[in-house]
């Protein structure tokens, strides 16, 4: 086993570190819109320590500066801890030291395809064929076990994680629940809806109905009811999933950045590619507005055309990643207390458990309203797209 | 790191979300969400169809009661007015029968009476007669007794005489 360096670095690929940047400045930006100057000042002062300087001291995972026989008796880090629930990994943990290995699926621009197993990893304790495991992100090292970070460029990292075995299992919920119901709408036909179908039937119809029909119109709204659907049903199981603390749920899917950011590309390539004339117009030449106002308004017009998906992508994020934070921080206060003291632990734990449920019940709550939002929103948008009068409607961000 | 690992996607699970999300949408699209949308439609236009059906239904059930009611409220008119014409015809016959019955008996009683002063008549002139009859027999009688004599005989004459001369002057 390879003790390996600790040493700055955020993750494997440059493009996905810039967007991250920018994500990290937006979020700065909207957070010193929200709590003021003094928040913002004080964040602004974390910035260049979270991006680069500092980042090495706690980037480290704590068992990869010790040796393995200390991981018992390693202090508890409800930071870590958090953070590596509500992550992604390589390798699904199950319970105390036992994981589930995932495929490492690998392509390195130099080296070609790589696949192997997440269990060569050893939780980042080993190297593997040049590659480690370091902070959950695989990265090229030389044989000394060194980052070599010009390799780890090369390297775009399609592993199945977690997540993707999360994502996986979700989609495959999905197809097995709405072929199978799909089934008993065709062999029933015009009966009264039966077991599965009484479940998910209400749901459709409220998508159809309040969401769809009332955001884009009576007609106009067919075209987009699968995406609507799918989006709405993958948010929805997803964020339940996500409240399950074991095996196969306990994956943060919908606050992970990266499954939001597709979902509101995706709302995005449709309003985009559906956007009639007088969208367009809005956007580039606001109708009744003088050209010297134009000026400003259009760039401003333009700049919410990407913004409308940008905050649809943080909305989801945030929600489901605060509900889990804030549970999981609920429920580290045992542990904070514990090991000072056994009794406090348990003293802790029943108001800590308390507030846990608590959560965790608004989580169900939250579950179902982020993902009727993001639906509503896209098809909000979707509507505005398509609307024909000229009527000027707020945008709604 | 904290807020760096949270905010930065990764290529990975961008990669197979957009593949498999993609897949499944469009799988779902086709065998899923196409056939539960069509079945809900056909399923609520068969379910207003029978809505508007039992409307019409209804609306045809009222309409016949309607119908019907007309029809009773014809027939019970038609009654009355038979009922009616019956009760004028036997007032009618009865009023005739009546009247018949009246100028026969006032014809029978006129008859009657007049039968009846016929025979009065006929037996006050028999009366009559029986007492001319009787009132010459007594007179000739009385004459017979009075004036058997003729001095007797000249003695009215003559108070007759005077009496006419009275009369006279």
């Amino acid at each position: 086993m390879k003790c390996l360096p600790s040493r700055p670095q955020t993750g494997g690929n440059p493009l996905m570190r810039s967007f991250g940047n920018i994500l990290r400045t937006a979020s700065l930006l909207i957070g010193s819109l929200a709590f003021g100057t003094l928040v913002a000042q004080h964040e602004g002062h974390d910035l260049p320590a979270s991006g680069t300087v500092q980042h090495g001291v706690d980037a480290v995972p704590a068992h990869a500066n010790e040796a393995p026989d200390h991981r018992a008796s390693e202090k508890f880090n409800p930071g870590k801890m958090i953070m590596d629930h509500i992550g992604d990994e390589h390798g699904w943990h199950l319970w105390g030291h036992t994981s589930l290995p995932l495929p490492v699926i690998l392509f390195d621009t130099e080296r070609g395809l790589k696949v192997f197993s997440s269990s060569r990893f050893d939780h980042g304790h080993a190297t593997y064929d040049g590659y480690a495991l370091i902070d959950h992100t695989v990265v090229a090292v030389d044989p000394q076990g060194h980052e070599d970070e010009t390799a780890s460029a090369n390297i775009w990292d399609i592993s199945i994680t977690k997540n993707v075995v999360s994502l996986f299992v979700s989609l495959g919920v999905l197809l097995i629940v709405f072929i199978s119901v799909a089934k008993a709408y065709t062999r029933r036909a015009g009966q009264a809806p039966t077991g599965l179908q009484n479940l998910v039937e209400p749901i459709i119809l409220f998508v159809r109905d309040d969401v769809a029909k009332s955001a884009i119109g009576e007609h106009k709204c067919m075209k987009f009811m699968p995406y609507l659907l799918t989006a709405f049903f993958f948010i929805f199981l997803n964020n339940l999933m996500g409240l399950v603390p074991f095996f196969p749920g306990g994956a943060n899917l919908t606050g992970n950045i990266a499954i939001t950011l597709v979902l509101a590309l995706i709302t995005f390539v449709i309003v985009t590619v559906n956007g009639n004339k007088n969208y367009w117009g809005h956007i580039l030449a606001m109708p009744g507005v003088p050209a010297w106002v134009l000026v400003i308004l259009t760039p401003v017009e333009i700049l919410g055309m990407f913004l409308k998906p940008f905050v649809l992508m943080i909305r989801l994020f945030a929600n489901i990643t605060a509900g889990h934070i804030i549970a999981l921080s609920f429920f580290s206060l045992i542990f904070v207390f514990g090991e000072t003291n056994a009794g406090a632990g348990y003293g802790v734990a029943i108001g800590s458990l308390a507030f846990t449920i608590f959560m965790t019940v608004l989580e169900l709550l939250v579950a179902f309203i982020q993902a009727y939002v993001f639906t509503f929103l896209s098809a909000m948008y979707i509507g505005a797209a398509l609307e024909e009068h000229h009527e000027h409607k707020e945008s709604i961000i | 790191m904290l807020l760096a690992s949270l905010v930065e996607p990764s290529f990975g699970l961008i990669f197979w979300m957009t593949l498999s999300f993609l897949a499944v949408l469009f799988i779902l699209a086709k065998f899923a969400w196409k056939p539960i949308l069509n079945g809900l439609k056909e399923r609520e236009a068969s379910i207003a169809d029978s809505l508007n059906e039992a409307k019409k239904a209804r609306e045809e059930i009222a309409a016949m009661n309607a119908r019907n009611e007309d029809l009773m409220r014809e027939a019970r008119e038609e009654r009355e007015v038979l009922l009616k014409e019956a009760r004028d015809i036997r007032d009618r016959e009865i009023a005739t029968a009546k009247e018949r019955a009246k100028a026969e008996g006032d014809a029978m009683l006129a008859r009657a009476r007049e039968d009846i002063r016929n025979e009065k008549n006929a037996a006050i002139a028999e009366m009559k007669n029986e007492v001319a009859q009787l009132s010459i027999l007594v007179a000739e009688r009385i004459l017979k007794e009075k004036l058997g004599d003729p001095a007797a005989q000249k003695a009215l004459v003559d108070k007759v005489m005077a009496e006419a001369d009275q009369r006279k002057s």
